[in-house]
């Protein structure tokens, strides 16, 4: 077989075996830490700490029965949730996880994909996520559900434009779209980009909560206006599809701000550099994933620690105040880099 | 391997787009749209146009589509009105589609496939295809085009926001939008007679007279 394709393989392999896990994982995460934020002790039946209520969750998903509401859209109901999980599944072939290494003579770079346009192809495949929410909730002939995918699909859309103008400031100075080559970037110059990209990541940051639906954000399901939003129809294994597709868009974005402003699976700000062979990669693929984490956590504690917005003011937010903010760090970074300041 | 990728994807572009213009409810038609978008940006990443193949997933598929979809769960459309199918418009447009869409055509042999013994193709190169070269492309020779196109989309978009904005009406920041009483009927000032004459008068909404005629 073609050694191209089973090194890819491999690498895909790698990377799903994490981004799988992220949901369970975080199921029990955040309702322990909700639990922690509110002063309750949560989940704690099912194994030590309650660490195998996951497990417990995913049989009930699977012995729960599935209710198809008899005036909605078949196909289109179907579709849904299966197409909520095909972006998120695809985002993170596109995120280098460690240093180039050498397998039997040939140089592999650490990435399944390693394409010149990296960085627009994950925009443009996750800009695809608000499908499955707008089918959900117009196939579910449900008033929620349909005004959850109404708001999800203006909100996707407000807020994808000053996340995209914010990584664009990111590329001026590395002059390239190759995630690769951003990491590359941040180990010459010992500095992650947050640091001189701080407006940007700030608006990656926020943009980065609405894009995920997650709390101050999370119009599209407002479990106290809209039931459960687009999903509210959907039960048993469906939703679960649902809530892992979510979980996974999260960890696949974490992934994304890691390598734009926290030096991807490098540690070189702190003089640490990997080797270029499989310990290097391990290392690599751990600092990645710990990154991940990190974000993942940050995630978790703001869910349960802000209120959630009002619908306009989202909207005001979005575009009278980071749509111009990510604009002015795009012309500031673009002048700076001409005068040679990066 | 890519002539099959070729004509599995350029079938599905050709397909739905057929369903398109054809499927009944706008939804089914506006979802086959993306899907057509998708596979064309297949088809521009096998001719060596990775940028563009992203540009059309990013731009059309990910935002101008979704409006679509937003507008039109918006309105509910449910099925096309037939009534208001104008048959002579209808000719009209299908001819001029026909004649506009022979001439692309016709244009595009006559640039590249009749010309025999010509200059042989260029074949595709890493260079030919890396991003550096389509921005110097875009922002060098063909500048004056760019730009042009970026000022007709601003006039586009200040016409839209004229146009939809109704003389004397006051500025419609959400901060004005009115506050109804729980009656979900406007207010009308007692001190002036007959409608606001800057409101639209207030016809019955859509789904009361629907469910009426259930």
């Amino acid at each position: 077989m073609n050694q191209e394709l089973v090194a890819t393989l491999l690498k895909y392999a790698v990377m799903f075996g994490v981004f799988i896990n992220v949901a369970p994982i975080m199921n029990w995460v955040e309702r322990r830490a909700c639990a922690f934020i509110q002063d309750r002790p949560g989940p704690n039946r099912v194994g030590p700490l309650g660490l195998f209520q996951p497990l417990a969750d995913a049989l009930k998903f699977m012995f729960k029965e599935d209710v198809t509401p008899s005036m909605a859209d078949k196909p289109l109901y179907l579709m849904a949730p299966a197409l909520a999980l095909l972006p998120a599944f695809t985002t993170f072939v596109l995120i280098p996880f460690g240093p180039d290494i050498q397998v039997n003579g040939r140089t592999v770079p650490l990435v399944v994909a390693n394409a010149d346009t990296g960085v627009l192809l994950f925009l443009a495949i996750a800009s695809l996520g608000v499908y499955s929410l707008v089918m959900a909730g117009y196939a579910s002939n449900n008033k929620f559900s349909l005004l959850g995918s109404i708001r999800a699909s203006a909100q996707l859309i407000s807020y994808e434009l000053a996340m995209t103008i914010s990584v664009l400031a990111v590329l001026i100075p590395v002059n390239s779209f190759r995630p690769a080559d951003i990491v590359a970037y941040q180990q010459a110059h010992h500095v992650w980009n947050f640091i001189p990209q701080f407006l940007g990541f700030l608006v990656f940051l926020i943009a980065a909560f609405a894009e995920t639906n997650r709390l101050p954000f999370d119009l599209p399901e407002a479990e106290s206006e809209l039931v459960a939003g687009f999903h509210t129809e959907y039960g048993a294994m469906r939703f679960a599809l649902f809530f892992q597709a979510e979980y996974t868009n999260m960890a696949a974005l974490a992934a994304l701000g890691a390598t734009l402003y926290f030096g991807g699976w490098s540690m070189d700000m702190f003089g640490i550099h990997y080797p270029h062979n499989w310990i290097g990669a391990v290392l690599g693929l751990a600092t990645l994933i710990a990154k991940i984490a990190i974000a993942m956590a940050v995630y978790v504690w703001v869910r349960w620690t802000f209120p959630r917005f009002r619908y306009d003011q989202l909207m005001k937010l979005g575009w009278k105040v980071l749509l111009p903010l990510s604009i002015l760090n795009l012309i500031l970074v673009a002048a700076l880099t001409v005068a040679g300041v990066y | 391997m890519e002539t099959l990728i070729f004509f599995l994807f350029a079938a599905l572009a050709v397909g739905s787009a057929i369903v398109v213009v054809t499927h009944k409810s706008p939804i089914y038609s506006t979802l086959s749209l993306v899907l057509t978008l998708l596979s064309m940006a297949v088809l521009f990443v096998l001719l060596g146009a990775p940028f563009l193949g992203a540009v059309q997933v990013l731009v059309y598929a990910g935002a101008i589509v979704v409006l679509f979809l937003f507008v039109i769960m918006l309105l509910n459309v449910q099925k096309e009105e037939a009534a208001h199918v104008d048959r002579g418009a209808q000719l009209w447009t299908a001819i001029v589609g026909v004649i506009a869409f022979l001439g692309m055509f016709w244009l595009a042999f006559w640039r590249t496939g009749l010309r025999i013994g010509g200059p042989a193709p260029q074949p595709l190169t890493q260079e030919f295809v890396a991003l550096r070269t389509v921005a110097v492309e875009l922002f060098g020779t063909y500048l004056l085009p760019f730009e042009m196109v970026g000022l007709l989309l601003l006039v586009a978009v200040i016409g839209a926001t004229v146009a939809a904005r109704r003389p004397g009406a006051p500025d419609n920041s959400v901060d004005d939008l009115p506050v109804y009483a729980s009656g979900d009927e406007p207010r009308t000032d007692p001190l002036r007679s007959g409608p606001d004459p800057r409101r639209p008068s207030v016809a019955e909404p859509a789904y009361k007279t629907k469910e009426a005629n259930v």
